[in-house]
């Protein structure tokens, strides 16, 4: 199977997404061009700029336009170039694009696909690297999903272009140079479905994209030591798929979660609360997470090493559960 | 004499819808007296002529987008006076199967795709479907209706950027009715006439009096004529005034007595009337009998609104998505 980047991986779903189905339209500031990371390089090429719409910088009327296009019959792909600015766009996603099916009792339906790129990477301080996964999954009527690794990101955007629902797509800008196997021919990836990503028997790690490889690698550490563990991906924030979860942790009898965004209010609540409702009775330990401090994201190098968890603080955790 | 006769018939069609816009609003209000018809309500009585006069220059696969208040528009395109009722009382038999109310009705079958609660929010949607009207090249047009109070919106402004910018066929209509939930304009902005700013961003403007179903009309029919032929965007700001609160239930004390008796004797229904009274086309009994059926078709959309069944409890969390 070739190799792949995320960031590759990416292109080549929207190519081909493009080719496949003429109503598919990419809108976002500089996409054009190929965008400041050159996600979008070469698509205006093939399809012109009638399909390839650089936008200008107003991305709440950007993304209402692409919601009534959706309407009205394509497939907008838009793309908000840094998630912290989602939240100029906030209002139409949540008011609009999550709503406008259920308010119109199933008359409208909108097939959008936002694509965002969130993170910590590079000390671009606290405007270009938060992670806001949780504030969209509260939101009834949005899709959200998070791959972690090149193969997953061209599965689940494509499914996210076929979906008749309004999904927002989030690329940890981290992974982008990351690489993986792909296939020429990678079908859609199912949203909703998590992923075992290694079994174990002692723990349950779930990690959410960026932390998926420290938790892998923290997995290897602890197979060094002697210790068993299960790594799973959700890979969709909303809808979760809390039973892959679940029947994980009933074997392992313990959880741990782990994301990039912060603590206070994260998906890792969501997914602890499901858990022990479910499985309560099976667990060893009380379930820990791990995650960013309630805090903005700082600039400065050494503030952001502290700020990310790392594989050591997972190892740990897991050795402080296995011992409670 | 045929073209009198013709027009005649245009004049008494516009003049009915006019109606049934009137006592659909007037029986809203009743029924929210009455406490049948709960929730928000915001009534256009007194602006129908800019409904009726800008709807009725559109095809029935043009797109029209609305604000919170919005019946009348939906009404002036075609939407069914009986499912529009129902959704507005929360019955299963409403558009939006009772999911949507009186701020979010959506009615494809008749183009009109979308009402909204957030003021202006209409805006950028109508350009989506603008843009996908021209990539299509079918000459549809999209037609969103807005306050004045959208006016100070940022959206309201990146809309005419972009919308001029990318030349879409789409049309602003401003129903200026000078105030802003209970703020007159005057405390908003310092720029009057929403119309100068479509002037800012290059796209062609012009300001009528929106109590006048005629002046509204021939204002939209060259509007949509150029919009049709891929000359791009037009804003038309209609001047009018709501005769009720900002919603049932607002004793509108902001507002000086005199303010609005000076826009009763500019009611848009009545000029229409005293126009063709003028012309001797119609006599006194032809208005009556339009008052008169306008009134029975609402009585039985009530009727048939009000004898539905409410929603099944278990359709609370069913079409979320789809």
């Amino acid at each position: 199977m070739p190799e792949q980047t995320f960031l590759d991986a990416i292109r080549s779903a929207l190519a081909e997404e493009m080719r496949r189905d003429s109503s598919v339209y990419v809108f976002g500031e500089d996409v054009a061009l190929g965008g400041p990371f050159g996600v979008t390089q070469g698509l205006a090429g093939e399809f012109g700029a009638n399909r390839t719409v650089n936008t200008p910088i107003s991305e709440g009327t950007v993304m209402g336009l692409a919601i009534g296009a959706a309407t009205a019959g394509l497939r907008p792909v838009v793309e908000i170039m840094f998630i912290d600015f989602i939240t100029l766009a906030i209002d139409q996603l949540v008011n609009h694009a999550a709503k406008l099916h259920y308010m119109s009792g199933g008359q409208l339906k909108v097939p959008l696909t936002v694509r965002v790129q969130c993170g910590i990477s590079g000390t671009m301080g606290a405007h270009h690297s938060q992670s806001l996964e949780a504030w969209l999954a509260h939101v009834p009527g949005l899709k959200v999903v998070m791959p972690a690794n090149p193969a997953d990101a061209k599965g689940l955007l494509k499914a996210a272009i076929r979906d008749d629902n309004p999904v927002v797509f989030i690329e940890h800008r981290g992974l982008y140079r990351s690489k993986g196997q792909v296939s020429d021919d990678q079908q859609i990836v199912e949203i909703g479905r998590a992923k075992l990503l290694r079994s174990g028997d002692q723990a349950t790690i779930v990690a959410l994209s960026s932390m998926v490889d420290p938790a892998l690698a923290a997995a290897d550490d602890l197979a060094a030591q002697g210790v068993s563990v299960e790594v799973i991906d959700p890979r969709t924030v909303s809808p979760l798929d809390i039973e892959t979860i679940a029947d994980s942790v009933k074997k392992t009898s313990r959880l741990l979660v782990v994301h990039e965004a912060v603590e206070q209010g994260g998906i890792g609540a969501e997914i602890i609360a499901r858990v022990q409702q479910e499985i309560f009775y099976y667990l060893d330990s009380p379930i820990a997470r791990i995650a960013a401090p309630f805090a903005p994201v700082p600039a400065s190098p050494t503030l952001e090493r502290q700020f990310l968890p790392g594989k050591e603080r997972i190892s740990d955790a897991v050795h402080k559960m296995i011992r409670a | 004499m045929a073209k009198k006769k013709e027009n005649l018939k245009e004049l008494t069609a516009l003049l009915r819808r006019m109606w049934l816009i009137r006592a659909f609003e007037e029986k809203v209000s009743a029924l929210y007296a009455e406490r049948q018809i709960v929730g928000l309500l915001h009534l256009g009585i007194g602006q129908e002529a800019v409904a009726v006069g800008a709807c009725s220059q559109l095809r029935a696969d043009d797109y029209v987008y609305g604000g919170h208040r919005s019946h009348g528009h939906a009404i002036a395109k075609g939407a069914d006076i009986n499912r529009l009722m129902a959704e507005i009382a929360g019955r299963a038999s409403g558009y939006c199967s009772g999911k949507g109310g009186s701020m979010h009705i959506v009615a494809t079958e008749a183009g009109f795709i979308t009402a909204t609660g957030v003021v202006g929010g209409t805006i950028p949607l109508a350009l989506g479907a603008a843009f996908a009207a021209k990539e299509r090249k079918k000459r549809q047009v999209a037609v969103v209706f807005f306050g004045d109070g959208a006016g100070q919106a940022g959206p309201f402004h990146e809309s005419l950027n972009i919308a001029s910018l990318w030349r879409l066929p789409v049309i602003f209509i401003c129903e200026n009715n000078g105030y802003a939930e209970f703020t007159p304009l005057s405390a908003h902005t310092k720029v009057a006439r929403l119309a100068q700013h479509a002037k800012t961003y290059a796209i062609p403007a012009s300001t009528v009096d929106g109590n006048d179903l005629l002046a509204v009309r021939d204002a939209m029919q060259k509007a949509v004529a150029k919009c049709r032929a891929g000359k791009g965007p037009i804003f038309v700001e209609c001047l009018t005034h709501r005769m009720r609160g900002h919603y049932e239930g607002d004793p509108a004390k902001y507002r000086e007595l005199s303010q609005l008796a000076q826009w009763k004797a500019k009611d848009p229904i009545a000029r229409l009337a005293r126009a063709l009274k003028n012309e001797k086309v119609m006599k006194d009994k032809g208005f009556a009998t339009i008052e008169r059926e306008a009134r029975e078709l609402v009585d039985k959309a009530a009727e048939y609104a009000l004898a539905s069944p409410w929603p099944d409890p278990d359709a609370v969390d069913t079409q979320v998505t789809s």
